[in-house]
């Protein structure tokens, strides 16, 4: 048992250490920065700048949140104030089995449904000609994906809130809304925040769904209607050469150790302020 | 005013209304897109061959080898985790009960390590697999899908051993039970159902993951015999179907996504019906 836990403590200190080892001949070459922020990335000519890939992360990360947080804000809100009880059991295996499709499935879908469909109606619509494979559709994918999780974490902080608050806000006069939106929503605020949060962290290292409809082009994404090429995507599409190319490997080691420090900068963040939170319940 | 507090509450909930039906009707989409695309080209033949000569150009085989082979990772990965796993959600709950602060540190830990990326854990593997030597394998695979998947096991064994009255396991002290023994023999039964439930979480995770296995257990057409050998999964074979320009081939990935979303949907009713059953069994003081 002591065995065991000591593994489990030791385990993301060894997945850091693991990558940071791997990463260092890149980095004793390359400055840390110029690494970061150059968009030059020339694997045969030892040039890896990892920019490209960063923003095109950004762009699908904050546009997939930008998507499902209000969704799931406005759900947790009618389940837990509005609703009648069996609704909100009634979402429990929605949301679980939601939560359970593995990544490929919602890549599949993303091909057959989204992708199609910004093709053939939402970039004409708009006047854009486009393929489909689109940051956009990356994006609406990892909506899709990312909603169970903010949803599972912002109805359980929704619960937390006594009733007694709700009953005062109302026999004040203030209608439902008025209540949720000026009482509720204030003392939810920071647990919200970081069922937010680690949706971000939970967007930002998929990758096979992504990699199958984001397009996949090395060049810094100017819209929505352009192909990007994240991080994940990066170093999934790459593994099989990357022993064929001096460098690269550790260019790649270098990604992944970039991803993990952001999700667990991330997740320790919200993680923190849950934490937090729930001791001043 | 008081018409426009009123109205405003009305927009609002046929917003909320609005985005709880996206949600349902998102799945719904998922689930009969996939099937719809899938069912067709789904048969016989394709559950029960391997691979046969010019199968990536749309000719005679079947996707044996990567259902085998994901069968064989997952539940490998399972076990691995659930040795390791099991152990450290009874020790937290169990022996540590006393020292909170530590049990709430290691809880952190494994949420911080739940939300790392498998692509991440492949990438470790990956280093891993190159420090000892070893090719990609089944074994590989293994080994780094369960350090994926410990995190997730031992937090979900975690949040039902936690219920655990104290009042059961002081009556088993009182009997004379050493601490293991009301660990293995109380504990145990009492949340049985909840950690199948568990154990099947994280089945289900380990068989759709893709990114972690991709680096480590590499692709074969042949059923593995041993844990020396690569090894075929489902997510990577419809991966690569997919990328073909085939339509033939391409229909078949879309049939292995059946596949894989009928085993995910088989896991999810069993543990559904397990953690119902955990509700009617347990001892309530």
């Amino acid at each position: 048992m002591t065995i065991s836990i000591i593994l489990v403590i030791l385990l993301p200190i060894f997945l850091a250490t693991g990558l940071i080892i791997k990463s260092q001949p890149i980095l004793s070459t390359n400055e840390f920065s110029s690494l970061l922020f150059s968009s030059e990335w020339k694997p045969l000519s030892g040039k890896f700048g990892l920019l490209t890939f960063i923003v095109s992360s950004l762009w699908v990360t904050f546009l997939s949140i930008l998507i499902a947080a209000p969704i799931c804000l406005l759900t947790a809100i009618y389940l837990t104030q509005y609703a009648r009880r069996y609704l909100l059991r009634a979402m429990h295996p929605v949301i679980d089995i939601l939560a359970g499709i593995p990544s490929v499935i919602y890549g599949v879908w993303g091909i057959l449904v989204i992708v199609p469909f910004i093709s053939n109606y939402l970039g004409p619509a708009l006047g854009k000609e486009t393929s489909g494979y689109t940051v956009l559709a990356g994006a609406l994918v990892l909506a899709v994906m990312i909603i169970p999780f903010i949803l599972n974490i912002m109805i359980e902080v929704l619960k937390t809130i006594p009733d007694a608050l709700k009953e005062a806000a109302l026999s004040l006069g203030a209608t439902q809304w008025q209540t949720v939106k000026r009482v509720i929503l204030k003392k939810a605020f920071p647990g919200l925040l970081s069922a937010v949060s680690l949706g971000i962290s939970r967007a930002f290292g998929e990758t096979i769904a992504v990699l199958m409809v984001v397009g996949n082009v090395t060049r810094i994404p100017s819209g929505v209607f352009e192909p990007g090429y994240p991080l994940p995507a990066l170093i999934a599409n790459n593994y099989g050469e990357m022993l064929s190319i001096p460098m690269y490997d550790s260019a790649l080691m270098l990604s992944a150790l970039v991803l993990f420090a952001v999700v667990l900068l991330f997740n320790l963040a919200s993680r923190m302020a849950i934490a937090r939170y729930e001791k001043l319940q | 005013m008081a018409k426009f507090k009123n109205i405003e509450e009305k927009i609002f909930i046929a917003l909320m209304r609005l985005s709880t039906g996206i949600i349902v009707f998102a799945l719904l989409l998922i689930v009969f897109s996939i099937i719809y695309k899938g069912l067709p080209s789904l048969s016989w033949e394709m559950l029960t061959q391997t691979p046969k000569g010019g199968f990536y150009f749309g000719k005679e085989g079947g996707i044996l080898n990567a259902i085998i082979g994901s069968l064989y990772l997952s539940a490998g990965a399972t076990l691995v985790a659930f040795v390791i796993g099991f152990p450290v959600a009874l020790f937290m709950n169990v022996y540590l009960i006393k020292y909170k602060r530590f049990v709430q540190m290691v809880r952190f830990f494994l949420d911080l390590l739940w939300g790392v990326p498998s692509i991440v854990y492949g990438a470790f593997g990956f280093t891993l697999m190159i420090f000892f030597g070893m090719k990609t394998s089944l074994l590989a695979g293994i080994v780094t899908v369960s350090l994926f998947i410990i995190p997730i096991m031992v937090r979900a064994m975690d949040e039902v051993i936690k219920t655990v009255p104290i009042g059961l396991l002081e009556a088993s002290y009182s009997l004379g039970a050493t601490r293991s023994e009301a660990a293995y023999k109380i504990v145990l039964r009492q949340c049985f159902p909840g950690i199948i439930t568990a154990i099947l979480l994280s089945f289900g995770r380990a068989i759709g993951d893709a990114a972690a296995v991709l680096f480590t257990t590499g692709y074969t057409d042949h059923i593995p015999t041993s844990l020396g050998q690569p090894s075929a999964t489902l997510p990577l074979s419809i991966f690569f179907q997919l990328g073909s320009p085939i339509a033939e081939v391409q229909n078949r990935a879309y049939a292995s996504a059946v596949v894989l979303t009928i085993i995910i949907l088989i896991i999810s009713i069993l543990s559904r019906y397990f953690s119902k059953r955990y509700e009617k069994h347990r001892i309530n003081f």
